[in-house]
């Protein structure tokens, strides 16, 4: 009964909160919100819910290719979107591509995420030559622009993988890729904040009372270092599924077997000529909505949690 | 100020240094060379002899050194998937990507310049909010839609524009340009377009929000109080001391050019650098890979450097701080 209690107050003050308040007063940010659940849950619950498992070879009819939109004379109401080269149902490759395109960047900002904070704590705590090696690292990197160096990685991974393995580890290599290309902003941020905290009394006490650098590092930096962290994260985000779609896009991505929407764009353009332009324009929206929504998202949170703003 | 150029130049240095390291290991590691030279069936003995002769049994720096040599000689090696010397390669299509990326930059410029300029000076404007509208836009669209959607209306609905291509190209020596002829301008439009949207945004919010905070400042007020016609206040008052920034960004920018450029060749198959550079990618082509990836740093290392100096140029306040700060 208790716990019910704990649970019932801690929504109370949530609902409270001027983070929530910000939240309920702007129209554009509730709504960002509802599009990226919406997407989310539709990713999550993709095989079951789609109309059509586009995965399966097996039911798909070459006599369905090529079929315009329900609306258009000629479209078939079960392919509310039309069908593509291979009679798969546009809708149903959306809602799975996005899913293919929402996992990657999910994997690939936890990926930067861990090591930015771990590389960026470890930086900002120890300091002296340490520092110096991994922030030099992020230099060199910064004077780059991240597509070439993700373009980078992904050719080099795919360089030392055998060719027959290509397309089966195309998710992780990109995953890899976007990774190690985005760590350094989580770990400058993380470094400027740890510098700040580290003289702090709450670290002193806890490294007089002799625990172990690691300990405080994780323990107790870390918890106070986390909000401009979940900030650059959610922005990440965007970031992270604009990059894959565009490496799908530029065929060095996602395989067209289990394609995500960068893919289905790049599929989608070679027949934009021939006069089907659904196949290119449907999976073009839905991505610009998603990334859309996930930066007003973004850019929300960084307003609410910044008390300057307030 | 001497002291900042040599810190400034020793770090470019650097830089370059660990590409070419990159690069080098990338040659390196990354399968081994001789299995792509000798036959199918060479025997051991004659695949030692080769490794002598290519220098590859010698010790891992002085290999390095040669690469560097190699490097600075303009001496890249051969690709592997066509076989012919990459210094050429590059060279055939160096022209392609530079005249884009330069037009690509003038269409940032000369539109972004003049539109910041304007919704600066009329912040409530119906046209400046219509500009900021579609600037929101231009943003949030990624490169490869918005040269999809351009396709779209001017090349499949309206037929006006061609998609791909350079259209006629006039070779004046060894440097090919699409500038001479009708066709070879007219493809230059939507991929340029495409490329320097973004910039183009950029720029414009950039002078906008400068312009507002220069129209702040005592001096403009007191250039009014002079009298001076709006044109003289506006344009050679406050746009002129908004440009210190924009310079900086710009000159910054033109390497974002260069490497976004890979996205809007491939959308419009422009004979270009960044094309070359995808192709190489998904046929593991390692020394196009390396070559590009060096040459490119060599450019963008380049450009800092310029727009750092020039930065300095502009703005005397900055030699005088560090004139002050250094004695």
């Amino acid at each position: 009964m208790s716990v019910w209690r704990s649970l019932q107050d801690l929504v109370r003050r949530f609902l409270g909160s001027d983070v929530f308040y910000s939240f309920r007063r702007s129209p554009t940010v509730v709504i960002a919100f509802a599009l990226t659940l919406l997407f989310m849950v539709a990713a999550a619950l993709a095989p079951w819910i789609v109309p059509h498992n586009t995965y399966e070879v097996a039911s798909l009819s070459l006599n369905d290719a090529f079929l315009p939109p329900a609306w258009v004379s000629g479209g078939k109401l079960t392919y509310l979107l039309g069908t593509d080269d291979q009679g798969r149902d546009v809708f149903s490759t959306i809602v799975l591509g996005a899913r293919v395109s929402l996992i990657v960047g999910f994997a690939s900002v936890f990926l930067a995420l861990t090591l930015g904070v771990a590389l960026g704590l470890v930086a900002g705590y120890v300091g002296g030559i340490t520092d110096s090696i991994i922030m030099r690292v992020a230099d060199v990197k910064l004077s780059f622009p991240a597509i070439l160096i993700v373009l980078l990685i992904d050719g080099v991974a795919r360089g030392l993988l055998p060719r027959d393995l290509h397309d089966k580890a195309a998710v992780y290599v990109i995953v890899l890729a976007i990774g190690l290309s985005t760590w350094i902003q989580y770990a400058r941020t993380v470094r400027g904040l740890t510098l700040v905290e580290k003289n702090k009394e709450y670290v002193q006490a806890a490294r007089v009372i002799g625990l172990h650098p690691i300990l405080i590092m994780f323990r107790h930096v870390l918890p106070n270092v986390m909000g401009p962290v979940l900030v650059i994260g959610t922005l990440g985000l965007g970031v992270a599924v604009l990059t894959e779609s565009t490496l799908s896009f530029l065929g060095v991505g996602v395989p067209p077997t289990e394609p995500s929407l960068g893919t289905l764009i790049r599929i989608g353009n070679n027949f934009l000529f021939s006069g089907e332009w659904w196949m290119a324009i449907f999976p073009g929206i839905f991505l610009v909505i998603l990334i859309l929504s996930v930066n007003l998202l973004g850019d929300w949170l960084r307003d609410a949690l910044n008390p300057k703003l307030r | 100020m001497f002291a900042y150029i040599v810190r400034r130049a020793l770090q470019s240095v650097l830089v370059m240094a660990s590409v070419a390291f990159v690069a080098f290991t990338l040659f390196q590691y990354m399968g081994d060379p001789i299995n792509q030279m000798v036959a199918q069936d060479a025997t051991l003995a004659e695949r030692e002899n080769l490794r002598r002769v290519l220098g590859l049994d010698r010790p891992f720096y002085v290999q390095f050194l040669v690469f560097l040599k190699n490097l600075v000689t303009g001496n890249f090696g051969f690709s592997f998937r066509v076989g012919t010397p990459v210094a050429q390669i590059i060279a055939e299509r160096l022209p392609a990507t530079l005249e884009l990326v330069l037009v690509a930059a003038m269409f940032a410029l000369f539109v972004g310049v003049p539109a910041g300029v304007y919704t600066g000076l009329h912040r409530h404007g119906a046209l400046s909010r219509f500009m900021l509208t579609i600037s929101l836009i231009g943003v949030s669209l990624p490169t490869f839609l918005i040269g999809i959607l351009l396709i779209l209306i001017f090349a499949v609905v309206l037929g006006w524009l061609p998609s791909f291509g350079r259209g006629q190209v006039v070779q004046l020596g060894f440097w090919s340009t699409g500038f001479l002829t009708t066709s070879g301008l007219k493809a230059l439009i939507l991929p340029s377009i495409t490329l320097g949207l973004f910039q183009t945004t950029l720029i414009m919010r950039l002078v906008r929000s400068e312009m507002l905070e220069v129209l702040r400042a005592d001096y403009i007020k007191f250039a009014r109080a002079r009298g001076l016609t709006n044109r003289a206040v506006n344009f050679g008052h406050a746009l002129k001391n908004t440009l210190v920034p924009v310079i900086t960004i710009a000159g910054l920018q033109i390497g974002g050019l260069i490497a976004f450029a890979i996205i809007t060749e491939t959308v419009f198959q422009w004979p270009g650098m960044g094309f070359l550079f995808i192709t190489a990618i998904q046929f593991v082509d390692i020394p196009v890979m390396s070559s590009y990836l060096v040459l490119v740093a060599l450019f963008f290392v380049i450009i800092n450097l310029i727009v750092d100096l020039l930065y300095f140029a502009v703005d005397p306040r900055l030699r005088i701080d560090r004139s002050v700060s250094t004695h």
